[in-house]
């Protein structure tokens, strides 16, 4: 046991995402699969077992703790549904992964836009016996209006089609031409068998025709965080920190999580909505002070200059701004009980900063069906439309196909407090 | 390949730094709920973090029944002096004073009383409207579908059917006067990343974690430490004996059972975690029971 055993577990990387599917699906054996054929593979690793990915015994269905597998509310195992978005953790010697469980039916635009927002790859479960339904279409244009970089297409039951690789060929072919149009950018299409494990965690013995990676393969090397440290430095202010002790009597630090970019000592900055400039002096964290930082790390910056920034402010570097305004349109996944109808007022929280605003009109909203954009005064609960707002003060945004934190908001209802709304600014 | 890479607990970190900062933003009064287990000792270590160089802008508040370990009470004093925490300490005197205990009362009913009523008086004592948790959704089935931010109402207690998306990083704290939030700002890190955490940033710790020989009373399938004032409650046929062992959690003391271990330093702790197939909470008598945990969290306990 050495601390370079310590040092391979604690640096792997996390990655975020989301599985859908019904539960005719396979989903709950998939999921079941996945942490049973996972568990212990820390172990392993600390261990320094050098087993072929320490994974090659396959387990069997009665290692699966079930009760974390089952609905976890009264509620849902007394009415035999599953009601809400569930997170799922399970490790391999590579990586971390957190995963919402999407139900499939009900709701399925709430739970799905909840669980994949903040997903970087998505697993979408087909029936290898009923091939690509409308849901399966439904599911993939809401995942690719939420940007998701990687959509994962899992063929499962291929146990049940002989392992027909003509089953298979026919999906892969009905899914890449259903995500070209809808701007899918990477698809990925796996044929698995999550009751045998086939192409799950090891590639089994009954689909040699398949020569891509195995699901668990494909997860482990998809990149975790895209390309946010490529984007634009922007830096939500959530906090500005002056402890005004007799050590820091002047101190102010500008305290937020880096939504985007790198940030370097001595870069030049500029805070939105004033406009001031300053430089960096310091960045500073609990384990001291860094030279450079890059999303999505939680820093405190200090400027040379005692310029006036707040919460809701926006730092980015000079020359980098955001695209500001009080007309606001964007693609809005609705989520509240009562419907969204132009002339309402709403609060948006957008990072770190609250505004009001009025629908000032329905542009359009989706048939999630075909497709069509249908002319409508409202959208209602799991509806999704094209919305334009008038805003109390103007926002500093960027269009959520350019940045996914600085590009989406919440709607707010201001009677009851409720999140009602996910928009994602066009 | 970009060179910018965080390691999973460093993004862990930084997602927790982030809620705790949003809850202080948006919030009047905040509190920090802190137990002095392990998962606190990491809440508590992330707070920290989240406000250097300045101190904790909210107090701790211990939620005490009475019941803890000594090396809790010993363990909570001087790390609260040490770091300048404003520890606030409450206990629903009341039921103490009527001689409330598991063993004549029921776990269910002293949980309820010292533990659920005990914090629900405390949160209302101090007016606070958001107090920050560290349960994790890895822990038990009900938690594994709970928000970050809790929302409860004017008697404190959870409504899972109606629970607010939360969406991106964007939490939404807008409630109504009475109402309070609950916050879990490690909600997705598991028992594995605690422990590496805790490795890793060396944060102190409660030794009852760590494995030595200890006096303790075998009971049903569970070690129960034992201490020289139990000589009462030991019931018939049961003799205290040395074992090697140590606590994986820590809760009450007649209400939290140790596991037999060797594991006497953080290394080995982390294999043992990695190794064990086991739930925490199995050596915690109060989730037993069909919903335990899920009708406790309505009824307003953490």
């Amino acid at each position: 046991m050495t601390e370079a055993n310590f040092k391979l577990v604690e640096e792997v990387e996390l990655l975020r995402l989301v599985t859908v599917g019904s539960v005719d699906d396979g989903k709950s054996t998939l999921i079941g699969r996945l942490l049973v054929d996972t568990k212990g593979a820390f172990e392993d690793q600390l261990l320094a077992v050098r087993k072929q990915k320490g994974l090659d015994s396959i387990a069997t269905a009665a290692d699966i703790d079930l009760a974390m597998l089952t609905d976890g509310l009264s509620a849902e195992r007394e009415q035999g549904i599953t009601i809400d978005v569930a997170y799922r953790y399970f490790a391999t010697p590579k990586r971390k992964f957190i995963m919402a469980d999407c139900p499939g039916h009900e709701q399925y635009t709430r739970n799905m836009v909840t669980g994949a927002s903040t997903a970087s790859a998505a697993i979408i479960l087909i029936d290898a016996r009923s091939g690509v339904m409308p849901q399966t279409k439904r599911h993939t244009h809401i995942l690719g209006l939420l940007g998701i970089p990687h959509l994962i297409v899992a063929v499962n039951k291929m146990d049940l089609v002989d392992f027909d690789q003509a089953v298979f060929e026919q999906i892969r072919a009905e899914m890449n031409e259903y995500c070209a149009k809808q701007g899918v950018k990477d698809l990925i299409c796996i044929p698995i068998s999550a009751l045998d494990g086939d192409m799950v965690a090891v590639r089994g013995n009954n689909l040699d025709w398949y020569e891509g990676k195995t699901l668990l393969e494909t997860l482990e090397s998809l990149p975790t965080l895209g390309d946010v440290d490529r984007l634009p430095f922007r830096l939500p202010v959530q906090l500005v920190n002056r402890p005004q002790t007799t050590e820091l009597p002047d101190y102010r630090g500008f305290m937020g999580t880096i939504a985007s970019g790198t940030i370097r000592v001595g870069d030049e900055i500029i805070a939105v909505p004033s406009g001031n400039t300053s430089t960096v002096k310091e960045i500073v964290t609990f384990d001291g002070n860094l030279q450079e930082a890059f999303a999505p790390q939680s820093v405190t910056l200090t400027l040379n200059d005692n310029i006036d920034i707040s919460r809701g402010d926006m730092i980015t570097r000079v020359g980098e701004k955001t695209g500001d305004s009080k007309d606001l349109t964007a693609n809005v996944c609705w989520i509240g009980d009562e419907p969204l109808s132009a002339r309402k007022k709403y609060i948006i929280k957008h990072t770190t900063n609250s505004v009001k605003a009025m629908v000032s009109s329905v542009d359009f909203k989706t048939d999630i069906h075909t497709l069509d954009h249908l002319d409508a005064d409202e959208l209602a609960m799991n509806e999704i439309g094209r919305i334009t707002f008038k805003l109390q003060k103007p926002l500093h945004y960027d269009s959520y196909a350019d940045n996914r934190a600085t590009g989406s908001f919440i709607l707010i209802d201001t009677f009851t407090n409720n999140t009602v709304g996910a928009g994602m600014i066009v | 390949m970009s060179e910018h890479k965080l390691t999973q607990l460093k993004a862990l970190e930084a997602e927790s730094i982030h809620i705790i900062r949003e809850v202080v933003a948006e919030f009047r009064n905040p509190v920090m709920l802190y137990s002095v287990g392990k998962d606190s000792s990491v809440l508590l270590h992330l707070a920290r973090k989240a406000f250097y160089p300045a101190p904790l802008p909210f107090s701790l508040l211990h939620v005490d029944t009475g019941f803890k370990f000594k090396e809790m009470y010993e363990f909570r004093d001087a790390f609260c002096k040490e770091i300048g925490a404003n520890l606030i300490v409450r206990r629903n005197e009341d039921a103490i004073a009527k001689g409330m205990n598991p063993k004549d009362f029921g776990v269910a009913r002293c949980c309820g009383a010292l533990k659920t009523q005990g914090l629900l008086d405390a949160l209302e004592e101090g007016e606070y409207d958001a107090a920050f948790g560290g349960a994790r959704r890895d822990e038990e089935r009900s938690r594994a579908k709970e928000r970050v931010f809790s929302m409860r109402d004017e008697f404190g207690q959870w409504d899972p059917k109606n629970q607010r998306p939360e969406l991106w990083s964007l939490y939404n704290g807008r409630i109504h006067d009475g109402e309070s939030v609950r916050v879990f700002p490690i909600s997705n890190w598991t028992e594995m990343d605690i422990w590496l955490y805790i490795r890793e940033e060396k944060i102190p710790i409660v030794p009852l974690y760590f494995a030595k020989e200890r006096l303790m009373v075998e009971r049903k399938h569970l070690l129960i430490p034992y201490y020289e004032e139990m000589k009462d409650q030991l019931l018939e046929g049961e003799e205290p004996k040395m074992v090697m062992s140590r606590f994986r959690t820590l809760g009450c003391s007649p209400c939290t059972g140790a596991i037999r271990s060797d594991a006497v330093n953080m290394d080995e702790i982390v294999i043992e975690a990695a190794a064990s197939r086991r739930s925490e909470r199995e050596t915690r008598i109060i989730d037993h029971g069909s919903n335990s945990m899920e009708d406790k969290k309505k009824e307003g306990y953490f």
